[in-house]
């Protein structure tokens, strides 16, 4: 059984047909890259499986571990493992970062029966998970997204998602707006959580990411649809040809 | 004024039996004052100052005054209002200091915490001198009311250069009604602190759940020179209640004042809260959380005198309102001619739970300095979906990211209140009443 089974998704986002029947099965331990031109979809598949209410699944389905994935709350979702790294952080006034992330942590133990860490026990996790991706008190002390640069709000994402330990992880266009070196912490992170029980969905518009976090498959959107799907060496073509030649002249998988 | 005098017939009698006790000067003021009630009447909807507030449920109900002798409050009724003992606190019940109830020992030389009425004799000269001068009543007809019935109430003078450690309370009690029918509580207090004197002052207002009455409240606070004074204002009247205050604050060169106002009980209430910075680098900050549900109203209305130069003053304004519940913030800045380098800062900001619940909001500045800075800033509205989604994602229900939204937005203004154990109980109090309109907006 593949972790992750989509079919034929449609989805519809502010009136307007966006996805129009996509197919991906992705396995564990795999990182899948979803590459594409503005516009063709790749955020929007992102959101629609981490359940964001302003796309409209309108066809097709998504599996979790067999288990109906559009049948979930976006909370539920997280709570099974399913983590999106959002491509712009919310800022949320009031709400301490460090309050937040053990809220979060939290809320998943609770879901699978375990006891909820305390104070200490998270001051803990923290400190052994916030070295590698250089987060400092002043991140933790501050409210969730606020004032935080480019970086930091990206730095945050992936510490999150190495707090919460998912089991499929969506990164929707993480690098942008990264300079090299925050790209370079940030492809740290994931590299460090790669492994045969976690499979990654990285979603980028530029092959630079992908030097980093090496992928297992490249797939490439356009219209809405993957239009060709290779192993890493697609992105180094796509890098040096443009989108221009998948846009013209490929025809659709399986077509 | 034949209408006018119709509409008072119930307050007429009530006028007329006003305290006759004290000093001449101090009989001259409530003269003036009754005077000057009689010929304002209650504000109408007409009177712009008053547009969104109808105060015709007041003026209509014969609410009395009583004398010292119905002036019944035990120490269990305190219970719960009563931060860590207060240890400094004076207790007014309907208007008269119960010394049984409050305790004043231990306080520095100099130092008084206690009745006004017997500050009026044994204080009398800085009493004279402040009592009704900065509460002006030529055109706010409940103040003048409040300066014509006022018998007694609450006095804090603190001497130049002493610092008082401790926070000093004061309660006012309103006891429910006896056989005489709905009672109105006139609530005063002055507040004088001298020279570079430091002092914290809670003011609270309560009364027995479920019963009518009327708390009409003036406090008059001066700031002397280098004085920082921490003030805190508490409405938490029955839901039953009506609730009409104004606070005005005099704050001399290099002053420091803030005050906080948390509005939670009451069914219609309405503050007023002014400062005038009348001295080279006075600062002030007013703040408010508010939380109203069901039909209730809760209507404030600030004004910051900016007179002198170099004042800088800063404010922010919260609401949280479910239900049918209504709001009025009415924030003015005023920046005279000489006020160069003036620095002000307005925020006012409410949530509303429901679709019926609404708010009226207006920023009123007026600037006639040239080299100054005064920035506003108004934001009305529902909780921030996208913020709801980015925490859902995180694998909180909606639900809990809900109240964690909400609960921020009031801890912005609850985390600023120095003193911690009334910041626990106000965090107590809001929270327990939040849940409740939330569990309520649930079930809908």
């Amino acid at each position: 059984m593949n972790m992750l089974d989509i079919r034929n998704l449609q989805v519809r986002a502010e009136d307007k047909e966006i996805l129009k029947g996509i197919d991906l099965q992705v396995n564990a331990g795999e990182v899948h890259a979803i590459m594409g031109p503005n516009g063709s979809g790749k955020s929007t598949l992102a959101r629609a499986l981490s359940g964001h209410p302003e796309y409209h699944v309108t066809g097709g389905e998504v599996r979790f571990e067999g288990r109906d994935l559009l049948d979930m709350d976006p909370d539920e979702r997280a709570r099974e493992g399913v983590f999106m790294a959002f491509q712009y952080p919310v800022e949320i006034a009031g709400v301490n970062n460090a309050y937040f992330l053990k809220a979060a942590v939290n809320a998943k133990r609770k879901h699978h029966g375990q006891p909820e860490l305390d104070a200490m026990e998270f001051m803990q996790l923290i400190k052994a998970k916030s070295s590698l991706l250089d987060i400092d008190q002043s991140m933790l002390s501050r409210a969730v997204n606020e004032g935080f640069s480019g970086g930091e709000k990206k730095r945050n994402e992936i510490f999150q998602m190495a707090l919460l330990e998912p089991k499929l992880a969506i990164l929707d266009e993480t690098d942008s707006g990264l300079d090299i070196d925050a790209l370079k912490l940030v492809a740290t992170g994931v590299n460090a959580m790669r492994g045969p029980a976690r499979a990654f969905i990285v979603v980028t518009h530029y092959q630079r990411l992908l030097d980093y976090i090496v992928p297992d498959y490249v797939h490439v959107l356009s219209g809405g649809r993957i239009v060709r799907s290779g192993g890493k060496e697609l992105a180094l073509e796509l890098e040096q040809k443009g989108y221009g030649w998948i846009e013209t002249g490929a025809q659709p998988v399986g077509a | 004024m034949t209408q006018v005098a119709e509409k008072l017939q119930p307050w007429r009698a009530t006028i007329e039996q006003r305290p006759r006790s004290g000093p001449r000067w101090l009989q001259d003021l409530r003269d003036r004052a009754a005077a000057r009630f009689t010929a304002l009447g209650f504000p109408t909807v007409r009177d712009e100052e008053w547009r969104f507030t109808n105060v015709a449920p007041i003026a209509a109900a014969e609410f009395k005054p009583t004398g010292a002798d119905a002036a019944h409050a035990t120490e269990s009724d305190l219970a719960g209002y009563l931060y860590s003992d207060a240890a400094l606190r004076v207790v007014v019940v309907n208007g008269h200091v119960v010394p049984a109830l409050s305790r004043t020992s231990g306080l520095p030389a100099g130092v008084r915490v206690g009745s006004l009425a017997l500050a009026v004799t044994e204080h009398t000269e800085i009493v004279q001198r402040y009592l009704g001068q900065l509460a002006e009543f030529g055109s706010r007809a409940f103040t003048a009311l409040n300066t014509a019935l006022a018998v007694d109430g609450a006095y804090v003078y603190i001497p130049d250069r002493v610092v008082v450690e401790q926070p000093i309370h004061l309660l006012f009690v309103t006891t429910s009604s006896d056989a005489s029918g709905p009672i109105m509580s006139a609530a005063r207090a002055l507040i004088v602190a001298g020279e570079r004197s430091q002092a914290r002052i809670v003011e609270t207002y309560v009364g027995p759940r479920g019963t009518s009455y009327f708390t009409n409240a003036v406090t008059e606070v001066i700031a002397g020179e280098h004085s920082i004074l921490d003030h805190y204002k508490v409405q938490q009247e029955s839901f039953d209640a009506y609730h009409v205050a104004s606070m005005h604050v005099h704050a001399s060169r290099g002053a420091n004042v803030s005050s906080h106002s948390f509005s939670l009980g009451g069914k219609l209430v309405r503050n007023d809260a002014s400062a005038l910075l009348d001295g080279e680098g006075a600062e002030c900050t007013l703040n408010g959380l508010y939380l109203a549900d069901g039909d209730r109203l809760v209507d404030n209305h600030t004004a910051i005198d900016h007179a002198k130069a170099h004042c800088p003053s800063h404010e922010i304004y919260k609401g949280i309102l479910g239900g049918r519940a209504r709001a009025v913030f009415n924030g003015k800045i005023i920046v005279r001619q000489d006020a160069q380098k003036t620095d002000a800062k307005q925020t006012n900001r409410a949530l509303l739970l429901s679709d019926e619940a609404m708010i009226n909001t207006k920023p009123q500045l007026e600037i006639f300095a040239d080299d100054v800075k005064c920035t506003h800033g108004a934001a009305i509205g529902q909780l921030d979906e996208d913020a709801i989604f980015y925490l859902r994602a995180r694998g909180l229900t909606y639900f809990e990211a809900r109240d964690m939204l909400i609960h921020a937005f009031a801890g912005d203004i609850l985390d600023r209140v120095k003193i911690e154990p009334l910041r626990v109980a106000l965090e107590a109090e809001l929270y327990a009443q939040l849940a409740k309109d939330l569990a309520e907006l649930d079930a809908a």
